[in-house]
């Protein structure tokens, strides 16, 4: 049960949301208003900004200042936020298709900066709004609408990508780790700096039905066995890895934060007037 | 808007024109500049990465065009008059955020100095080929304000009613020098009484829980929307939405809203339309231009006994105007350095009562007023 109200954070008369039986989508968010309760954040002073696709719907459903913008380029919006008001708590509500693909470019500009952003990716390895066509992150020999044979193409490891761009944090769960979840999104809000969070959710109706895990239930158990907290993961070898995946905190590296560096430029050309 | 400045100048400058914009969007009130390093628009850029932080505003070189006016957007939407500059493939890139700037209402001025095209084009060398990208760039049925200077006077005089007029409509307005314009160095006066525009806040008292950011009174008025981290925790969506801000697909919804979004335009015209009619008694022949080519249309005009046009604002387009001319002269010669695209909104305006003739060369050279001294001949034997 959660430990936290958090009825308070989200728009009741927007509810019913827009999102499919079984979609882990709710999950997420839930995890994310948890650690916003958790921080005891003043609603006026969080900005939610989110692209296009299923998850970004979130934005709507929460009482912050909200802004839902094009496909791919929240981090982008998110930026110029807060440059503007650097007080603001800015999170970035994304999927795969939107972050990853789309919206790649600047995903790893925003790390390489390590601007104050938290951006939290709903990975369901699917473009769902859409359909269920194959997205960056979907898995070699995965079926997707676009892939009706098996993916063909590579998948990314998002933690990787903000780590090696720039980003001072990087975490992963998922949404059977609901329990874990909330405090990983809880130490990324905290990070002054770039944090990002991967978070692997579930799409029964497209991905599922693709790839036989046609019920939720499937793909909570797939996430649960297939899992592997990252003290254990550093044990395994690259065999035992395979087809498992890492979660946790996988980046933790406290770095000169962009906004900081930007008024510090700004006292120094006063200072030498 | 009075235009120009009144008064006596504050300041003598000989200054470039894309220095010009930047000394004009400082003083308009800017202090937010995202952009991405393109040519010949880059000065505008290196100009506010220089003068910005030490005035309390912030620059920041984004990743792309994109992004740039993504983030120009998400400071806007904090408060600050933010703007961005770029030209030929940058303004292409553009287009998708102007679009969402226009149906959600944020204001913000994007400069696009037009170079030759399509694509790469010629860089460095001027056109006036983006004109009706500026107008119908983005997808969908949105409003325009488009301001074209010819001089580096009128480039700091436009990029300050740029930012006034952005404020005061919350639209996005595109400034559109060539790069003619954009790179001659020419005197400035730097006025001393400078009229500034900022956007209306709601009223100190409003009951915030239940504003609504969208409301309006009148279906052609300007919508107050409050800043960002304010108190008034709203929701900002690129979907049509009601005057909540939250998505609808009502049909009447979505038609009010396209509708408003372009009589909010309509119902300021007097305020944006750029337009000066000179037409000495008994010419049967008018010059109409915008931007350098004017330089030259002028030129050509003198002594030849024909009216000359000079168009600061290409849209909303001077509909009725351009007919008041047709009325009065047998020709109307529209001179711009590309294949043909004012050209059209002339004819269209002019609604057959008067013949319409081009001067459009797209050689990557500024029109010389021989070519045009020649149509002018031409034009008057035949008329």
């Amino acid at each position: 049960m959660p430990e936290e109200d958090i009825s308070k954070y989200l728009r009741l008369d927007k509810l019913p949301h827009i999102w499919c039986p079984g979609c882990g989508n709710g999950i997420v968010l839930h995890a994310v208003l948890r650690a916003i309760g958790k921080l005891q954040l003043d609603q006026d002073k969080v900005a939610v900004v989110s692209g296009i696709g299923c998850s970004s719907r979130s934005a709507g459903y929460v009482d912050f200042n909200t802004l839902h913008t094009t496909h791919g380029r929240a981090i982008a919006f998110a930026t110029g936020i807060k440059l503007a008001r650097p007080d603001m708590t800015v999170i970035v509500l994304t999927g795969d298709g939107d972050c990853a693909a789309i919206g790649g470019n600047h995903l790893i500009h925003a790390a390489r900066r390590n601007i104050d952003l938290t951006v939290v990716v709903f990975n369901n390895s699917i473009y769902g709004m859409t359909g269920g066509q194959s997205s960056p992150t979907t898995q070699p020999d995965d079926i997707a609408a676009t892939a009706p044979y098996g993916n063909l193409e590579n998948a990314f490891d998002l933690c990787e990508l903000a780590r090696a761009s720039g980003a001072s944090y990087a975490a992963r769960s998922t949404t059977f780790h609901a329990t874990q979840l909330p405090l990983l999104v809880e130490k990324g809000i905290q990070n002054k700096g770039f944090s990002f969070l991967d978070v692997i959710t579930a799409c029964p109706v497209y991905f599922g039905r693709m790839n036989k895990m046609p019920e939720a239930v499937d793909m909570l158990k797939y996430q649960r066995d297939n899992a592997r907290n990252i003290k254990q993961w550093s044990t395994m070898t690259d065999e035992e890895k395979g087809g498992k995946f890492v979660i946790g905190e996988l980046h933790n590296k406290p770095a000169p934060e962009y906004t900081d560096l930007y008024a510090a430029l700004r006292a120094r050309l006063k200072e030498n007037k | 808007m009075i235009f120009p400045f009144p008064g006596k100048p504050k300041e003598v400058k000989f200054i470039l024109g894309n220095e010009a914009c930047v000394e004009a969007a400082i003083a308009a009130g800017c202090r937010f500049f995202a952009g991405y390093p393109i040519t010949p628009s880059t000065e505008i850029a290196e100009g506010m990465a220089k003068a910005l932080p030490r005035i309390g505003g912030t620059f920041i070189q984004m990743e792309d065009e994109i992004a740039s006016l993504g983030a120009v957007i998400g400071a806007s939407i904090c408060g600050l008059k933010a703007l961005t500059a770029t030209s030929g493939p940058g303004f292409s890139l553009k287009q998708e955020h102007i679009g969402y700037a226009a149906l959600t209402e944020i204001p913000c001025v994007i400069v696009n100095v037009m170079r030759g095209g399509p694509s790469t084009g010629l860089p460095t060398l001027p056109a006036q080929g983006d004109v009706m990208q500026a107008r119908w760039g983005t997808h969908g049925d949105h409003p325009a304000i488009v301001l074209s200077p010819s001089s580096v006077k009128e480039y700091y005089e436009l990029t300050i009613k740029a930012f006034n007029l952005s404020e005061k409509f919350r639209t996005p307005v595109i400034l559109l020098p060539d790069e003619v314009i954009a790179h001659t160095r020419e005197k400035l006066e730097i006025p001393e009484n400078i009229k500034i525009v900022d956007r209306k806040k709601p009223p100190a008292n409003v009951d915030k829980k239940n504003y609504r950011p969208y409301a309006v009174s009148r279906d052609d008025e300007v919508p107050v929307i409050p800043n960002f981290g304010e108190g008034f925790r709203f929701n900002i969506t690129g979907l049509i939405h009601d005057d909540s801000g939250f998505p609808s697909n009502a049909p009447e919804i979505t038609q009010s809203t396209l509708m408003r979004l372009h009589k909010k335009i309509a119902a300021g015209y007097g305020e944006i339309k750029g337009i000066e009619v000179d037409l000495p008694r008994g010419a049967e022949v008018a010059v109409l231009s915008y931007g350098a080519s004017f330089r030259s249309a002028a030129q050509a005009a003198k002594d030849a006994q024909v009216g000359l046009v000079k168009l600061t604002t290409l849209f909303p387009f001077p509909d009725k105007e351009v007919k008041e001319l047709a009325q009065k002269v047998k020709t109307i010669i529209v001179v711009e350095m590309n294949l043909g695209q004012l050209i059209g909104e002339v004819e269209r305006a002019a609604g057959g009562l008067a013949k319409i003739a081009g001067v459009n060369i797209a050689n990557g050279l500024l029109i010389t007023p021989d070519v045009i001294r020649e149509k002018i001949r031409a034009c008057q034997k035949k008329t």
